[in-house]
């Protein structure tokens, strides 16, 4: 299980990593947005994959509450996108 | 481009009649039962109290939200609901893996396509659902919907051809017909059976933009 | 092979199926053109990603209230992730910068321009 461990945190943290590019170099503030929204998804996977190796379920209330985050999140960038444009 | 040629189809039925009494009932059943079930999940544990806390707050979340009338034929076919979920599941893994090769393969800028799909039948429920399930399946992502006319604006990805435009327009029709054969009232099944695929918007065949 | 050494390779190729997926979310969005099409990739890619870790992950931890919650999150991310795309992709449509050269054909363009002249008549 260990090698199964290490394996999945360095595909993650590459995914991780590209993800971060995407929210550097934008260009728009939606782009943004959308990149956040696969780093939090990210985010999670990485916590339940930690669950899953240690076999400990403490971090697991965390999942939901990043789940529903991640949806009000970018939810909230694009409605606020969509009145700076009609103003 | 001539905004005369983009007729929408006419509402084929207003989008939504006005509910009756047991109706309006079924649907904040439905709704109680869907938010008890969240709760007893979050705890974990199907206990009495944990049912009737569920309840207490699924009265006042039901009382301060009220939810919009949806017109649920309040029947569901468990062999459509099962086709349904075996197609979706099986569309999911084609999709991710479609665009995970997009992604992957080198030197290659995928085109795309913004096409309307007006829906057959016109309600909010088939129409949310729908959208939903099209962000998932293989191709496509809803970019807007118009109420009014009941029309679907889908973002496809990975198409290189006008053919494969009004194949995927078949395909998103095949999708609605799958919800409507899991969840949709007799009189909507009729509809999708008899209607088959609507012709393409009259534009269709002008120049592309 | 005991059954939990069975469930264990599961998991196993669960979780490293759904980390590769992530990571092609990861590279579609450096790689795509522009936002609708790096939308596809936060929406499909991404989803079943996390929906196989949370298998894997219900699969080695196997008691039920780890599983329920586990349910909840992956529910959760099936209704929303659409939901969220499509606020996205309406707030970015017409004005974000999207590469039209590669659109075979726009037919929201054209409803809009619709929508639009029905709006100047009534004004007029």
């Amino acid at each position: 299980m260990t090698t199964v461990a290490v394996t999945v945190t360095a595909l993650l943290a590459v995914a991780g990593g590209l993800t971060l590019t995407r929210v550097i170099r934008g260009p728009s503030i939606l782009d943004r947005a959308v990149a956040t929204d696969v780093l939090l998804a990210i985010i999670v996977a990485a916590i339940a994959t930690e669950a899953a190796y240690s076999r400990d379920a403490t971090a697991l209330p965390v999942l939901v509450v990043l789940a529903v985050l991640g949806f009000v999140g970018s939810v909230s960038i694009a409605r606020f996108a969509t009145r700076r444009k009609s103003e | 481009m001539n905004p005369d040629q983009m007729t929408p189809a006419p509402p084929t039925e207003p989008p939504n009649p006005p509910l009756t009494r047991s109706a309006r009932q079924r649907n904040q059943i439905t709704a109680m039962v869907g938010l008890v079930t969240v709760w007893v999940l979050l705890w974990g544990t199907l206990s009495w109290a944990n049912v009737i806390f569920g309840l207490v707050v699924a009265a006042i979340l039901l009382a301060v939200f009220p939810l919009p009338p949806v017109t649920f034929a309040g029947r569901i076919h468990p062999i459509g609901m099962l086709r349904f979920w075996r197609r979706f599941l099986s569309d999911l893994v084609v999709a991710s893996v479609q665009v995970a090769w997009l992604a992957l393969r080198p030197r290659h800028v995928p085109r795309s396509a913004i096409i309307a799909v007006p829906m057959r039948v016109n309600t909010d429920l088939n129409l949310t659902l729908t959208a939903e399930a099209l962000t998932l399946v293989p191709g496509s992502l809803i970019l807007e919907a118009d109420r009014a006319t009941g029309t679907l604006f889908v973002h496809v990805i990975g198409v290189n051809s006008r053919d494969e435009v009004e194949q995927f327009r078949r395909g998103v029709y095949d999708l609605e017909a799958r919800i409507v054969e899991a969840i949709g009232s007799p009189d909507e099944l009729r509809r999708v059976r008899t209607i088959g695929y609507p012709n393409p918007p009259a534009d269709l065949e002008g120049e592309p933009t | 092979m005991t059954l939990d050494a069975v469930l264990d390779i599961v998991a196993a190729v669960c979780l490293i199926s759904g980390a590769l997926l992530s990571l092609a979310a990861g590279v579609a969005l450096v790689r795509f053109p522009d936002l609708l099409t790096r939308m596809h990739a936060a929406a499909k890619p991404q989803v079943l990603g996390l929906l196989l870790v949370l298998v894997g992950c219900g699969v080695r931890l196997r008691t039920g209230v780890d599983i329920t919650t586990l349910v909840l999150v992956g529910v959760f991310q099936l209704a929303t992730a659409p939901v969220a795309a499509h606020m996205i992709g309406r707030a970015g449509y017409p004005h974000e910068e999207i590469r039209t050269d590669l659109l075979l054909t726009d037919e929201l363009a054209a409803h809009l321009d619709r929508l639009a002249g029905e709006r100047d008549e009534a004004r007029a």
